[in-house]
């Protein structure tokens, strides 16, 4: 019932605003950002671009803020009292910490892939059907083949393309990731956050994410944190060491990694500490 | 060290010994109990017990009013205190975490939760009963649904709290608004667990005595009108069991098998839907 005969894997999604960036501009930036859990001060002063349709990896000992980071760039944090951010995040130029944005339209723009895969205990379809009828009203087909679109996207479709119904919670972790991946493409975001996707997986399913990161830069904005340096080097074009809640250094992939200006930064990427 | 080791085993072995004792005597009153339960109410079942009407003494008769009886006056508490005890465990648990009213809400709930049933019943004549000028069923539903809340809201919470937070985030990063996010994603993730709350306080409620004596009282007779006094098992088997009649006293064994098994069968099906979570 979800048979729609194409060839290939990859079917691009054409994100209008992505178009609207040419490669290279600021999708993303950060001014001055202060964040806090409580009175702890867990950013300090962090400015930060995110170049469009660029992957931007963000590095660094465990607790230097990356996370939090991303957190911010979503207003995932705003579930929880005590926690709140101060400066400017311009999406397209608008502040999204302004209290007068729309979150559920902000997270619709901006998604987010957890580190620990987190499928809805629901059927593999539900899963991305869910996150796409609350934005658009397709019709069976429509919806079918988003599905289809979006698993296939996100390399899973050939695994799953014959038990769709069955719970999300039943695939292997790998696949689970992917899921998460396929259910964050299938809303057609802008900016896709990725907080360590692949800290829980093994190496073949980290091989295919990567290759799905690098298919996907074609139409939006990435953000990574990441522990594995070489995973960092692989799929970046830019990165962003951060040691403490600050962000020593903002570069280039290749400059970070070969010709660093900071002291901080050429030790933790050498393996002297971190 | 080998003394202090063979000293060791042996406050191990008397300890277990202990713990053993203690387990076959609880359990030896539990299938006593069952035992006389089993062997009287048995004896006591026939066809006629579901098909005919509470007997005047000293003639043949059945439990067909009271058996009707509980089924109305259960299924409406339950249909009055579900929806209360969900939708405030929803509060606690997805809207109110970090307020100060949930935690004034939960001490209460489990001051509720142990409450004495027969201060339910009374709590519910004075503002029921006594305006209405007559005891009724619908007053019974309502003194047992007082008794369903707190089971629920409580095994609401607890489940809705067992639900990752990553769950929830995954679904907000998704720019899902949270009243779907807390419906299609927290309740689906905590079904299981709710029903089997729900199941819980069905089983509770059908055996209470106290609350509907001041409430449903009894009926006679048949009834299908829930604003008249009406008969249930627990006050039946009540009456029934503490007259000098030997023909009543073997129909209040056959309802108090009736309900045993009534609750045996909820526990049953509560334990494998708790168990089999996952579809």
């Amino acid at each position: 019932m979800h048979e729609i005969p194409r060839a290939g894997t990859a079917i691009p999604i054409p994100s209008a605003a992505a178009a609207a960036h040419p490669p290279g501009e600021e999708k993303v930036s950060m001014r001055g950002v202060d964040f806090y859990y409580g009175d702890n001060r867990a950013l300090k002063d962090i400015t930060v671009p995110l170049y469009a349709r660029r992957v931007t990896a963000f590095i660094g000992p465990s607790g230097c803020g990356k996370s939090t980071l991303l957190r911010v760039l979503n207003r995932i944090y705003d579930l929880y009292p005590n926690q709140r951010a101060e400066g400017e995040v311009l999406l397209d130029g608008e502040n999204i910490l302004s209290s007068k944005q729309d979150l559920n339209l902000l997270r619709a723009r901006i998604g987010m892939v957890f580190q620990k895969p987190t499928p809805f205990p629901m059927s593999i379809y539900e899963n991305i059907a869910f996150g796409v009828r609350l934005y658009e009203r397709l019709s069976k087909r429509d919806l079918d083949t988003r599905v289809e679109q979006a698993l296939r996207r996100a390399a899973l479709w050939d695994e799953v393309k014959d038990k769709l119904s069955d719970n999300g919670l039943s695939l292997s972790g790998g696949q689970q990731q992917r899921l998460c991946i396929a259910r964050t493409v299938a809303v057609k975001p802008e900016v896709i956050l990725l907080d360590e996707p692949c800290s829980a997986l093994d190496p073949i399913s980290t091989a295919k994410i990567e290759e799905l990161i690098d298919e996907l830069t074609d139409d939006y904005t990435i953000a990574i944190v990441t522990h594995n340096m070489q995973q960092a080097a692989r799929v970046s074009a830019y990165t962003a060491f951060m040691y403490l809640g600050e962000m020593v250094e903002f570069d280039t992939t290749s400059k970070i990694f070969t010709t660093p200006k900071d002291r901080r930064t050429q030790d933790y990427v050498t393996g002297r500490f971190g | 060290m080998y003394k202090l080791y063979a000293r060791r085993r042996v406050r191990n072995t008397v300890l277990m010994m202990l713990s053993v004792a203690a387990t076959v005597v609880g359990l030896g009153w539990l299938v006593l109990v069952l035992g006389a339960l089993l062997w009287n109410g048995f004896s006591s079942l026939s066809l006629q017990v579901f098909t005919e009407m509470t007997p005047p003494p000293g003639s043949a008769g059945g439990l067909l009013n009271p058996i009707v009886g509980s089924l109305m006056i259960t299924v409406l508490a339950v249909a009055i205190g579900t929806p209360i005890g969900i939708l405030a465990g929803t509060y606690m648990a997805e809207y109110g975490q970090y307020a100060k009213l949930t935690m004034i809400v939960r001490f209460i709930n489990d001051i509720l939760l142990s409450a004495p049933s027969i201060v339910v019943g009374l709590f519910v004549y004075e503002v029921m009963v006594r305006p209405m000028g007559h005891f009724s069923g619908l007053s019974g539903a309502v003194a047992l649904a007082v008794i369903v809340v707190p089971v629920v809201v409580r095994t609401t919470e607890d489940m809705l709290v067992l639900v990752p937070k990553e769950l929830r985030e995954a679904a907000t990063a998704l720019g899902v608004p949270r009243s779907h996010v807390i419906a299609h994603v927290s309740y689906r993730a905590a079904r299981a667990g709710i029903i089997t709350g729900v199941l819980l306080a069905v089983a509770r409620i059908s055996g209470e005595t106290a609350p509907l004596l001041f409430t449903a009282l009894n009926n006679q007779f048949f009834t299908l009108d829930m604003n008249a006094p009406m008969s249930s098992l627990p006050a039946v088997i009540f009456q029934f069991a503490m007259s000098p009649y030997q023909d009543w006293q073997a129909l209040a064994w056959a309802g108090a098998l009736i309900i045993t098994f009534a609750v045996l069968a909820l526990s049953i099906t509560a334990r494998s839907l708790a168990s089999g979570k996952a579809e």
